[in-house]
């Protein structure tokens, strides 16, 4: 017969004697038989945001110097993508409490009551020893040892200790987000190098416009949710500067590594491009304040600043395939 | 989700969902398994002798 809570009883101390109390507090519950999918597993690794780390950390490792055997190239990706998944299960596990009070997060496995935290816990350390310990014993510990810190930065870091504590925690916490491509180059090269940072140094500053202006349309949510974004703390206004001043460093940043010599002419075009896009909606974002236009231009800038990204990246791998698959052509 | 579950003595008796679901994870966890022992297998070629040197 399975008593839960038993373990958890307070214990009272009578005339120097420890008595339990278990017999008088105890509820009989019957057992919590799991009724949750594979899918809801699935569900709990984020797969949208996993499928923007699988991409960003191709092409960390396509862009890198030398020859990656594909099986190698695969696993690399693979416990990457694993890894990023573990890290959302991780996250979900944690903010349970706050996924119940949003629209946004409301159907995860937990809210849901699917999967309990506990499960999700277990799930998500699992994948975490898994995957880093695959890294590092397949490929190389270096490569591991920057997947482990990757998995605790967003975790620890920006779960447990910023998101909700302060309006920066999506700014320092978009370190995490920004790290795959780096993981992925250290696993090609067993090293790293000034690119893989140009590309940490993109996804860092993308990382604030794209959430503020999630943000500023969900921030009903995060008000009810007690989560200090931005547009909570500051004021839609001020969140709105913080967009614009953010989406000029990006679009700097971006376009740095042509003049640099590190990245060709073709990425230097797009990425101008491509950042004139984001300003102009940020600018728009900045000037459109209230009523349905505001909020059209903030759910533009959000849904352009994924195609921004993945657009950005994607140019830097047709430029490696094109060099690559160009002197078997002429 | 619990209400469907009629103890049998001191057995819990899984209802036809539970077992399916149970099933469908038994079989997801087998073929990640079955997925990593193939990768640890496949890198033994890749790397032949050198499998055994892992670089910091």
């Amino acid at each position: 017969m399975n008593v839960r809570g038993a373990l958890d009883a307070p214990r009272t101390q009578q005339t120097g004697c420890v008595v339990s109390v278990v017999d008088q507090k105890a509820v009989e519950l019957p057992p919590r038989i799991s009724e949750a999918s594979v899918a809801d597993y699935f569900a709990l690794l984020k797969p949208r945001v996993m499928s923007l780390v699988i991409f960003t950390a191709l092409v960390g490792l396509m862009i890198a110097p030398g020859h990656v055997h594909p099986v190698l190239g695969f696993i690399s990706i693979l416990c990457i993508a694993v890894g990023a998944g573990a890290s959302g299960a991780l996250n979900m596990a944690l903010e349970g409490d706050i996924d119940v009070l949003m629209s946004r997060t409301a159907n995860r496995p937990i809210p849901r009551g699917r999967i309990t935290r506990g499960e999700a816990m277990g799930f998500g350390l699992t994948l975490s020893f898994f995957s880093v310990m695959t890294l590092g014993a397949l490929v190389n510990w270096y490569a591991g040892a920057l997947l482990a810190f990757t998995i605790f930065f967003y975790v620890v870091i920006y779960t447990m200790g910023l998101k909700r504590r302060t309006a920066q925690n999506i700014v320092i916490g978009g370190a995490s987000g920004a790290l795959p491509p780096v993981v992925a180059w250290a696993a090609a090269t067993g090293s790293l190098s000034v690119e893989p940072l140009l590309l940490f140094l993109i996804i860092f500053f993308w990382t604030p416009p794209h959430f503020w202006a999630l943000a500023l349309f969900r921030n009903d949510d995060y008000t009810r949710a007690g989560v200090p974004m931005l547009p909570v703390v500051a004021g839609p206004d001020a969140t709105r500067l913080q967009i614009l001043l953010y989406t000029i460093v990006l679009v700097a940043v971006a376009a740095a590594p042509w003049p640099l010599g590190y990245f060709d002419w073709i990425y230097g075009v797009t990425s101008l491009i491509l950042g004139a896009g984001m300003l102009v909606l940020a600018i728009n974002v900045y000037r459109h304040r209230t009523g349905s236009t505001a909020l059209r231009a903030t759910r533009r800038l959000f849904a352009f600043s994924i195609f921004y990204l993945f657009a950005l990246f994607a140019v830097l791998l047709l430029d490696v395939v094109a060099k690559a698959i160009a002197p078997l052509i002429w | 989700m619990d209400s469907n579950n009629k103890p049998d003595g001191d057995r819990i008796v899984l209802t036809e969902a539970q077992k399916k679901r149970r099933r469908e994870r038994s079989i997801a966890i087998a073929w990640a398994l079955g997925l990593m022992v193939l990768l640890f297998f496949a890198v033994t070629f890749v790397k032949g002798p050198g499998v055994l040197v892992r670089p910091m």
